[in-house]
């Protein structure tokens, strides 16, 4: 019974972190499975929506923090906003010199401005407490949820320890479910924007641009808006993890947790497809989570188990752009309302 | 000591680091032009080559070769063999990947391919980690003293001048050998328009695999001198400097390897005498700034074609 709770709460735990992924991979499809923007500096936004919720809702600098400013110590829900809102103004800043250009740019241009974002938040101590980093971000209704559990648990001794152990780790459950709502709501809008006219121009201008242009779509402004968009939902990406982390520093955003293995989540998944972004960012983190059970078995150093996972990871995304480039999901291509079920002998005819 | 007295010296490691880069350049260049993507492991491809070399050390002392310090350098003949060999088993390994890797994707978006070579970085740098850790290794712990030019108010190591030589060499044997080969030409002629060199009877898949095997040489010699610059190698080596070199390249405008040669000098000593005016912590954005602002200006870089 222990070793099943143990699975419960580690179940708990992993669906929170694979949850959070998700955010990430519903925000980098709509840049690249919508519009096909080669975003590959996912890291500098999640990193930058992680910062602005934590000096928004984290709590004033400490004596012997670096930091001088931040920490207004407002609610959950601002923290978000606000995290979406930055990620968003940096995504556009980003988005005006390389959105004109050819795909490889904006590519070196976003991991630019991922690199030179870790470097501001290793620099700039008054802002962001430098290496160091911040730390006791508040989980939202953290005391209320954890003080209950565990006063419960305390006001009945005579409960079965598995029972104890379950119920005291109540926020976590509480938090999956804030992760989960958050996800769903995203997924819904998303859905909702993808069958709207306006994901069409967005997939137009995938498809072929120049197309999009005569049909007099402005494909400039429409791959900004979606750059903006994805930019502010990796944004309160990265203000779900601050949250329920509670500690951030510039090493939790490095190009490998913050861009490649939400890249291969969303390949995995299904480019285009928002419930393979989904579907991928759980699969991938699961193989990740499976990678580090069984390299414990192996016989290798800590450092060499760690570049093992990686290159399972790296092989994983060759293997799937080889085999299998449309992922587990494949785009749900509409058209039913293009094309008429043609009989036998009848000759083609244009749509009505 | 103020900012301006510092920028003499500054100016030669600038020109240093910058030899570097522009061997790196060449190869993401050529790579662009040619195969018509961007190649995100080119980093990591240096790095495999500075790991080579390492490897290779060892086994050229033990085949006799001297390694004793040849003149006032800091290495011997077995370290130039190393680092030649190096050269060879880069490319070959590169080459494998085309062979499993890129040439299935060659008919694939070219997105797709860039996606590919993100995945060969990580792999690449990895096994570079699984296989001699993440410390620092070294080629030699001899220190050397660097000669000293008080009319110029600068110092400079015999090392350092060996890698300028060695850039300019190699600068110099690509140009020969785009210029008056009938490989190069046709690698020329493949970058212009690779429909057109294929209906004249050009082979593009051997265009190809020169590209890949000189791309992959620079790199690997590349990787190796900032072995020997930095003392020491890490399996992050190429990967730390993989937007300074993409800053180069579309400095120089991307697809010319002329153009490459001019950015990574302009980068390097930008880089270089930036820290006399701001914090070394940001030496690294320098590079981006440059490339931020060359998109701005003028995207098809300094000696780019307009499109």
């Amino acid at each position: 019974m222990e070793l099943f709770i143990g699975i419960v709460n580690y179940l708990v735990f992993f669906a929170i972190t694979a949850g959070t992924y998700g955010v990430l991979s519903l925000g980098l499809n709509v840049q690249w499975g919508f519009t096909g923007l080669f975003n590959i500096g996912v890291a500098g936004f999640y990193a930058v929506g992680a910062y602005t919720a934590a000096l928004v809702s984290g709590p004033p600098p400490d004596v012997w923090d670096g930091r001088v400013v931040g920490g207004f110590e407002l609610s959950f829900v601002v923290g978000l906003l606000a995290a979406a809102l930055v990620a968003g103004a940096v995504g556009f800043l980003i988005g005006l010199p390389t959105l004109r250009l050819r795909a490889d740019y904006l590519a070196i241009a976003t991991i630019g401005i991922a690199e030179t974002i870790r470097l501001v938040l290793k620099n700039e101590a008054w802002l962001t407490n430098g290496v160091w980093g911040l730390q006791q971000i508040p989980s939202p209704l953290h005391e209320p949820i954890h003080q209950g559990a565990v006063g419960f648990v305390r006001a009945r001794p005579d409960l079965a320890p598995w029972l104890q152990d379950l119920i005291s780790k109540a926020y976590n459950w509480f938090y999956l479910a804030l992760v989960v709502f958050v996800l769903v709501i995203l997924y819904l809008a998303m859905r909702r924007l993808a069958r709207s006219p306006w994901g069409r121009v967005l997939r137009a201008i995938r498809e072929d641009e120049d197309v999009a242009a005569m049909s007099g779509k402005n494909v400039f402004a429409y791959k900004l808006q979606a750059l903006v968009l994805g930019a502010m939902i990796m944004g309160i990406g990265g203000a779900l993890y601050a949250h329920y982390a509670r500690f951030i520093s510039p090493n939790s955003f490095e190009p490998l947790y913050g861009t490649f293995i939400v890249w291969v989540m969303l390949i995995l998944g299904g480019t285009g497809n928002n419930k393979g972004a989904i579907l991928g960012a759980f699969t991938v983190w699961g193989i990740w989570a499976a990678t580090d059970f069984i390299t414990g078995y192996l016989p290798f150093t800590a450092p060499q188990a760690a570049a093992l996972r990686i290159i399972v990871i790296g092989v994983l995304l060759e293997v799937i752009v080889l085999a299998r480039p449309q992922g587990l999901l494949p785009e749900v291509r509409r058209r039913r309302h293009l094309r008429r079920p043609k009989k036998t002998g009848e000759a083609d005819s244009p749509p009505p | 000591m103020d900012a301006l007295s510092r920028i003499p010296q500054l100016l030669v490691y600038g020109i240093v680091s910058g030899s570097i880069l522009s061997l790196g350049g060449i190869g993401v260049s050529l790579t662009y032009s040619i195969l018509g993507f961007s190649n995100f492991a080119h980093g990591d491809t240096m790095a495999l080559g500075a790991y080579l070399a390492l490897a290779l050390l060892p086994v050229m002392a033990q085949l006799g070769l001297p390694s004793g310090s040849l003149g006032p350098l800091s290495f011997g003949w077995d370290f130039v063999a190393s680092l030649l060999l190096a050269a060879v088993g880069t490319s070959l390994a590169v080459i494998l990947l085309d062979r499993l890797l890129f040439a299935r994707l060659r008919d694939t978006h070219r997105i797709t391919l860039m996606i590919a070579t993100v995945g060969v970085a990580l792999a690449l740098r990895n096994l570079l980690q699984f296989v001699w850790g993440p410390q620092p290794h070294y080629y030699t712990t001899t220190i050397q003293r660097a000669i000293l030019i008080p009319q110029l108010g600068i110092r400079i190591k015999p090392d350092q001048i060996f890698i300028v030589a060695a850039a300019v060499l190699l600068a110099l044997l690509l140009h020969l050998f785009l210029r008056y080969t009938k490989m190069g030409k046709a690698m020329r002629a493949t970058s212009d328009n690779t429909a057109l060199a294929r209906v004249t009877g050009i082979n593009t898949e051997r265009v190809i695999l020169w590209t890949w095997v000189i791309g992959a040489s620079l790199a690997a010699v590349a990787g190796v001198l900032v072995g020997l610059e930095n003392k020491f190698i890490t399996p992050e080596l190429g990967w730390q400097m993989l937007l300074s070199i993409f800053a180069a390249v579309i400095l120089g405008g991307i697809g010319n390897p002329y153009g490459a040669i001019v950015g990574g000098l302009v980068v390097g000593i930008s880089e270089e005498v930036s820290t006399a005016f701001i914090s070394t912590g940001y030496k690294p954005a320098v590079a981006f700034a440059i490339l931020i602002l060359m998109l701005l200006i003028r995207p098809t870089g300094l000696l780019g074609r307009r499109r």
